[in-house]
Parts: C-alpha cells; structure tokens; sequence
C-alpha cells in the first residue's frame, strides 16, 4: 500500500478532486432544476427530463473549459519551470497531460450523450404539450406566447406542421439545436478519429480532424444564446401553488395574473473564454516560433538512414531530454512532429536525429540527401523546448535509465550533459550514479549512439571514473549466428556487436535481478527511474519500482518517470 | 497523406453512427414518440451495422488490431463474400440505411454520422481498398531435415591411445594441421 501511495498517490489526488467536482455540479445543478419553484411550470412540461438536461451540460461547461488546458504545451512547460523550486512529485504531473486530456474528453463525450437523450425528451414532450395532447394546464402554458402581455414558456411554437416533423424543424430552425447538432457531429467525428489504431497508423487525419475543435467552440458558445430553458420570473404576483388548478382563469381574476417567463443567460462563455484565449495564444506563440530563423550547423546522414540536423537558432536554451517540434513547410505546412533533442545545453548548437518512421520523416530525408555539400536546408520551423520527465534525472541520487529501441535519443543527450557537467565540476550535479540500460532488437540505426558511448566509455577511462557510470546493452533480438560470432570472439577485450567494453547482454534484461542490484548497492536512496519505450516495458517496470520501493526513509525508494510523445 | 487507409477511419465511424442510431432508435421507441416506427427501424439498423462493422479489415500495411472476440463476426462477415468485400458496396449500403433515420429527430444524428461514414468508404472504395478478414494465422514448420533421421553409427576418429597420453606433457607435438581454414578470413 506504500508503495502504491508513493508512486500514484498525487495523480490519483488529482482525479479524485476532478471527479469530485463533476459529481458536485451534477448534483448540485441536478437540484437546481428539479426543486426550483420557478421551474415548476417548466418541469410540469417536462418532468424530470429537464434537471437531467440541465446537470450534464453545468458538467460540460466545466469540461470543456478544462480540456484545451492541457495541450497547451507552452504554459506547461512555463508551469512546469516555475515549479523548478517545488516538490518533484508535481513536476511529474505535468507529463501526464495527454491522459488527463483523454479522460476529460471522455466526461464530455458521457454528458453529450445523457444531456442529448434528455433533450430530445424535452423536445418530443413540449411538442405533445404544444398539440394539446396532455392535461389542460400543460395546454395552457403552451398557448403562452411572446406578446405584449404574456410571455412564452414553451418554446416550439409551431402547430402548422406535420406533428411528426415539427421536433426535427424546431431542432434545425432554432439556434440550440441547429449548434447542438453541428457541434455534437463535430465531437463525434474528433472521438472516431482520435481511436489508437487511427492516431498510431494515420496521424495526420487524427490532427487535421481534431482541428473540428474550433467549430466545437464555436458553436458551444454561441448554443445557449437563445434563451430557451424557461424560468418563472414573476412569482411573487403568481403564486403557483395557488394558481396551477385554475388555468382557465389566468389573467382574468386578480391574484392569478399570467405567469411570465424568461430565459437564463448563456453562461458557457464564462467557462470556456478564458482556456480559449489561452489557447489561442499558444497558437500565436508556436507562429512566432515557426517564423523565428533557424540556420543549419550541419547536416548529417548516419548509417541507417538516421539523419542528424544540428541547429542554431537565437535565444534558443534547452535543457537534458527536452524536445522540440519541427514543422518543415517544404513537406507540410500545417504539421508539426515532435522529436528528441540529442545535444547537451552545453553546446552551442541543438541537434535532432530523426529516424525514417513514416511520410514526413522520409520524406525530409530525401530532401536532405539530394542537398549540395555545405548548402542550408530546407527553411525549418522550431517550436519548443519543452520539458519532460528527462529534466529530473540530475536531482536523483541515483538513476536508472532506461532506453528501448529509439526511445535511446532523450539519454543521448542526458549523457552528455553529465559529461560536460562532469568536466566542469559542476555543483549542482546531485547524481551520484547512473545505471543505464539500453534494449534494442539490433545496433541497427544507433551506430551512432554506440559512437557516443564508445566516446564517454574513452574519457572516464581517462579520468578514472568507473564507478560513475554502469551501463547494460541488451540485444533483444539476437539469433544464432549471433551466439556463434560471440562465442570466436569470446577472449577479446571490447564487444563485437558495439565495439564498447562492456560486454552486450543478449535477450531481455531480468529486471528482478536489476532492481536487486541497484538496492543493494545504494541503500537509504531515492532511485530516480526513467524509461522512454514501449507501453509494455513501462507496465513492467513501473510495478516493479512499486516493488522494490519502501516508505520507510531509511530504504531505497524508486519514482517512476516515464516519457512519451 | 499518402498511406492512409480510409477505411479504417470509415470503419471507426460507421461503427459510432450504429451505435448512435441504435441509441436514438431505443430512446424513440421507449419514449414512444412520435414516429416510433423510424425508431424502431433505426434500432434494427443499428444493429445490424454494428454487427457489420465491428471486425476489423486486415490492413494492407502494417500490422492489424482485432476488436476482442472479433473472430466470429469475422467468420460471418467473410460469408458474404463480395458483398462485404467491397467497399462501394458497403458505401451505397450505408447511405441507403441512413435515409430513413433523417425522418425523425432521434435518429438524426445517426443518419448524419452514418452518411458520413458512408462518404469516407467511398474514397476508400475509390483508392482501391478492400476488406480483408483477420484471421489467425497457421504456423507452417519447417520440414525436417533429411539428415537428422540418421544420426552417425560410428564416434569420430580418435588418435590411438599412445598418442593421446603425449597431449598432456607435449603441446606442440598433439596440435594438427587443419587440412582447411576454421575461421573466417
């Protein structure tokens, strides 16, 4: 149970205070309607259907001024360096922005549907009432219309048409429906096109569909406007109590004059103007980004058709692990793809290795490789930096790292950083010790990253720091030509696969035995873990710090950090 | 955009549009409303596209993720051959199923996302694609050698035993000369 508080304990704070507020708006609004007096007429119309219209869309309201808060990566990563003094555990938080988005759309998708199937209610029944077809009273109200003396409470008043049609004219004629239609279309097709097997194979349809948000907006702000959730706004002359029974003589006999209706105010724009704007302005900021000059340092093509980009930009500072996004307009205009920042803050320039994984990426390649020696590429948009989990790793006594496949690039650059903060003496260092553990089925496109190891590797060997820096190379994809090749070259002093001297591991690492060890060697310490890989390996391993971690203050704790893009 | 397949996002959303008309469809009839008929129509349109479009196409590139317990519709859907194969069809199938749901507010929504999803099956249609089934796949072994049936009768030539009391004081004298090369170069 400790353990699971020390991991999960502020995510799981978070969701609970979010759902308690949901919970408290639905009931609270749910009440508002269903006791109100002035709504009695109105829900004499249409019964409870009204209240359970009424407490999913005070719930909507708060959802989706909620939902553009955390895809505004700018002002996270600005919450995120204001909060460099504070508590790690929040900073943390920060990474799970994405989950937090899902799960807020999902809230809005539920309450679309519960306050979609109570309205059509609402509207099917003030339809009935409009035709006559239920008790006199409900007639009576219905005949209520806009004139100098009476004011409406239902709002369909139509009767010339086909009874049957008159629900789906009202919906399309009036300005609640019309936008309720159209922005409830637009969520759907934002949900059916943001489903995993669409947004892992077919980015660009998820992120040009999405863009259906601002219609969304747009026309959630504009859905309430026509005022047509009815309220009684003279009840001190009308006393309904009194009154309900003598329908007939309303307007006739003194103390029953008839009653008068208003609609409430739109009060969704209260919510939701503020994240708009501030979204809007994330927006600006990543056109301000894309216009600033971007220069080429140098451009170079790694085997495995990797391509490094180095970079100079003015004003640029990064920090370990961060990323950028860059936006190329010669390929596309309107995307922008994230990618790792291989380069230390050290250095004078920022680089990026970029993998061929799909259209863009190949097709940046191709461009590249058809460049003239020492010519600039092509122009290059960058937005960023922005932080992640990798920014922790120096205030970690210890660190695990954890790189499978590509997701090697963040320490690529974590390393060097430690490297040049080494050199420097730097006194901000609290590391006292790195374990690294890089898993890929092949060396295969990260040549380049063993070049750098092999580098590292040369200069603690100089300066006598083994101990600084253990790392464990896992090739999970090894065959028997592999064992065969290692077993002729077993006497040598450096690996065959990496040409490094710590010797590969083949197959999958025993993380059992790993976290044994690390435990072992470093009692009383907090274990910063860090992975940027597979959902699958980050399940494992973040049971596995559950594990191995104590609450008690004198044992080892490992915290759990995982990336993702 | 170019390696996209349409039909997997028309997939998606036909799929939504059956469960919205379904939805619609129960709403209209439970709360007996005017022109309950349609709903009642949009519920056994609704199912039945579900029923359609709930497994998955195998994708032409790349590896597929079956629905869980896909595996019978799969089965089902594949018996219709053409029919289901081909994605004009299935484009004309759902536009003529959604008609009828624009006729009451209900199963508007509905008819509008199913529509939709039959437009985004016509491109697919168009660029060619078509629904492949999922199904498992039958490991083929590989035929055992020949060779591993007959095992050697005889144990490798060994020295006679003389010479093999030399190797333990005389190094030199016990190595041979392999006839050819044992290593790579």
């Amino acid at each position: 149970m400790g353990n699971k508080i020390v991991n999960y304990g502020v995510p799981s704070f978070i969701i609970v205070v979010w759902m308690g507020i949901n919970i408290f708006l639905f009931v609270w609004y749910y009440l508002f309607y269903d006791r109100g007096d002035n709504f009695f007429y109105t829900r004499h119309l249409l019964g409870s259907a009204l209240a359970w219209a009424r407490a999913p869309a005070a719930v909507l309201n708060f959802n989706c001024m909620l939902i553009l808060l955390p895809v505004c990566r700018n002002l996270l990563s600005l919450i995120r360096g204001s909060l460099m003094c504070c508590s790690r555990t929040m900073r943390r938080q920060m990474d799970r922005n994405l989950t937090f988005h899902k799960l807020v759309a999902y809230m809005i998708a539920l309450m679309t549907a519960i306050h979609m199937v109570a309205h059509l209610l609402n509207v099917e029944w003030y339809n009935n009432s409009r035709q006559g077809v239920y008790d006199e009273l409900s007639t009576t109200l219905s005949d209520l219309a806009d004139m100098e003396n009476t004011t409406y409470l239902n709002p369909i008043r139509t009767t010339n048409l086909n009874p049957q049609q008159i629900p789906l004219y009202f919906a399309f004629t009036s300005i609640a429906g019309l936008t309720g239609i159209i922005i409830t279309l637009a969520l759907i097709l934002m949900i059916t096109s943001s489903m995993e097997v669409i947004r892992r194979s077919y980015f660009e349809v998820f992120w040009y569909t999405h863009h259906l948000f601002v219609i969304f907006f747009a026309g959630l702000v504009i859905h309430g406007i026509g005022g047509i959730v009815r309220r009684q706004s003279n009840m001190e002359e009308h006393n309904f109590t009194l009154c309900k029974d003598q329908a007939d003589d309303w307007g006739k006999i003194p103390e029953c004059p008839n009653p008068e209706f208003e609609g409430g105010p739109a009060a969704t724009w209260m919510w939701v103007l503020g994240p708009m704007i501030i979204y809007a302005a994330e927006r600006l900021l990543r056109l301000i980004r894309y216009v600033q000059n971007v220069q080429y340092r140098k451009i170079v093509m790694r085997p495995s058709k990797v391509l490094e980009l180095q970079l100079v930009k003015k004003g640029f500072k990064m920090e370990v692990g961060q990323y950028i996004f860059l936006n190329c307009p010669a390929i596309s205009q309107l995307e922008w793809h994230p990618f790792t920042m291989t380069s230390a803050p050290e250095e004078d320039f920022f680089s990026v290795h970029i993998r061929s994984a799909g259209d863009w990426t190949d097709k940046l390649i191709e461009i590249m490789q058809k460049l003239p020696e020492g010519a600039q590429g092509p122009k290059m948009g960058v937005d960023g930096p922005f932080g992640t989990a990798s920014e922790d790793v120096f205030d970690y006594e210890v660190s695990m790292l954890v790189g499978a496949g590509i997701g090697v690039t963040p320490f690529a650059s974590i390393l060097k950083s430690i490297w040049y903060r080494f050199k420097d003496n730097d006194p901000k260092l609290r590391t006292r010790k790195i374990y690294f553990y890089w898993l890929c089925r092949e060396t295969h496109a990260f040549e380049w990253f063993a070049d750098l190891l092999q580098l590292l590797e040369k200069e603690m060997e100089q300066r006598g720091l083994w101990d600084f820096l253990t790392y464990k190379l896992f090739l999970t994809g090894w065959d028997q030509s592999h064992a065969d090749h290692v077993m002729v070259h077993f006497d040598e002093d450096t690996d065959v696969v990496t040409g490094l001297k710590q010797k590969t591991h083949y197959g999958r690492p025993s993380w059992d035995k790993e976290f044994e060890q690390v435990r072992r060697d470093n009692p009383a310490s907090v274990v910063g873990m860090f992975l940027c890989g597979p959902a699958a390996l980050a399940n494992v391993l973040e049971k596995k710090c559950g594990k191995y971690s104590d609450v008690d203050p004198r044992r080892t704790k490992f915290y759990f950090n995982k990336e993702n893009f | 955009m170019g390696k996209i397949e349409w039909a997997m996002w028309a997939n998606e959303q036909a799929l939504a549009s059956g469960l919205i008309l379904l939805a619609g469809g129960i709403v209209g009839v439970a709360g007996q409303f005017r022109g309950w008929e349609f709903a009642a129509y949009a519920v056994a349109a609704g199912v039945f596209v579900c029923l359609l479009e709930y497994p998955r196409s195998k994708r032409a590139k790349g590896t597929s993720v079956e629905r869980s317990g896909q595996y019978c519709f799969t089965v089902c859907v594949k018996a219709f051959g053409p029919l289901t194969r081909n994605y004009y069809v299935r484009a004309f199938l759902h536009a003529a199923i959604c008609v009828p749901g624009g006729f009451m507010l209900a199963t508007v929504l509905g008819c509008v996302c199913l529509g939709i999803a039959s437009l985004i099956y016509l491109a697919a249609a168009i660029r060619g694609e078509h629904w492949e089934p999922i199904l498992p796949r039958k490991d083929v072994r590989k035929p055992v050698a020949e060779s591993i049936k007959n095992p050697p009768q005889n144990p490798p030539p060994r020295p006679p035993p003389e010479t093999r009391r030399k190797q333990a004081k005389d190094l030199e004298g016990a190595a041979y000369d392999n006839p050819s090369s044992v290593t790579d170069d």
